[in-house]
């Protein structure tokens, strides 16, 4: 605030000055203007404070697991690192692989621990309007709660597809050599279910 | 023990339920035509269909194949497109050294049944899961192209 304060009067603009009529105030009015835009500009870029019950949901939302099949893109990802899916695969129309790649051709609705091939029942990417790459933690939220853009659920409706859907549980049974979300599954519902009680805030 | 619907023919496998179809095929049947590449989905050699659409033997277990229909390229010459395929890849000299081919026999026959006249985008799309050591990736297009010249 003490920051902000300062764009306004400027070090180097006493209060007082603005008080006086003088031979600067022509200067001093033209400064504080040319301050007061830059106070809205910077406003207007500062993010919105997002609501501190989403934020550990947003860290489980953008881990690697979850991250790599919600893109905004026309091809899933791969790895932490999330390179590029490997062997052109695509979205598709359904979100199901091209038609003549479907991820079926290699994803199975187990993992293939011998082949390190990650499966689960209905392997696909979720669709592209529930792409949550470069969001902040309030549009991510908006985003997930949006039923234009969430497949039409309400917050129970979603909580209820944290909780059971396969292919959800899979990012905490993704087979071995891939990392976990930052919190266990149980620890996700709680932040989830606290999320829901204080009403669902972004 | 599962039982196989594998090119026409009902095989009854003594194997376990999570044994590679690549495996059952390769050893329990005899139908060596199905390569081992990588084990990993990864290079498409192993490339078989399961109801027409290209699957990858090396990870899919045998016994969730249930009723679904197994084509090997043993049979892909039965069907019209399968036999296009085959007469364009010899016409052509598609392979080198031969061993990814039956794979990418059969990915490029499922996309012809699919698209019998795709664009090289398609092409990528499809085959971009089958990779050819010797590096014969123009001579696969071409052929596919020959072959939708003739439908």
């Amino acid at each position: 605030m003490r920051s902000i304060l300062s764009i306004i009067k400027g070090p180097f603009m006493p209060s007082s000055l603005f008080a006086k009529r003088s031979a600067y105030r022509g200067t001093a009015r033209t400064s504080l203007r040319a301050r007061l835009h830059v106070l809205v500009l910077l406003l207007l870029t500062l993010p919105a404070t997002a609501s501190p019950l989403f934020g550990p949901i947003a860290e489980v939302l953008r881990h690697p697991r979850c991250m790599n099949c919600h893109t905004v893109t026309d091809f899933p990802r791969q790895g932490d690192e999330r390179r590029r899916h490997a062997q052109l695969v695509m979205r598709g129309e359904d979100g199901h692989g091209a038609p003549t790649l479907p991820c079926a051709a290699c994803h199975q609705d187990t993992n293939i621990d011998h082949a390190g091939v990650p499966g689960a029942p209905h392997w696909h990417l979720a669709p592209l309007s529930m792409g949550w790459e470069g969001l902040t933690d309030t549009q991510l939220c908006q985003t997930l709660i949006d039923r234009s853009r969430n497949g039409d659920r309400s917050i129970d409706s979603l909580l209820e597809h944290m909780r059971s859907d396969p292919l959800v549980l899979w990012g905490w049974n993704p087979g071995a050599g891939r990392t976990l979300p930052p919190l266990t599954h149980p620890q996700f519902m709680d932040a989830l279910q606290a999320w829901r009680a204080a009403g669902a805030p972004c | 023990m599962p039982t196989i619907r594998i090119n026409g023919a009902d095989h009854a496998v003594d194997a376990p339920q999570d044994k590679p179809l690549l495996w059952v095929l390769r050893d329990d049947l005899r139908l060596t035509g199905t390569k081992y590449g990588c084990g990993r989905a990864l290079c498409g050699a192993c490339t078989v269909h399961v109801d027409g659409q290209p699957a990858r033997a090396c990870v899919l277990p045998c016994g969730t194949l249930g009723e679904r229909e197994v084509t090997t390229v043993e049979a892909i010459g039965g069907s019209e497109i399968g036999r296009r395929v085959q007469q364009a890849w010899a016409e052509m000299n598609v392979p080198q050294c031969g061993y990814c081919q039956s794979g990418q026999v059969m990915a490029a026959a499922a996309l012809l049944e699919r698209i019998p006249h795709p664009t090289d985008r398609d092409i990528d799309q499809a085959m971009s899961g089958n990779l050819c050591r010797c590096g014969m990736y123009t001579r696969i297009r071409a052929a596919i192209h020959r072959v939708a010249e003739g439908l």
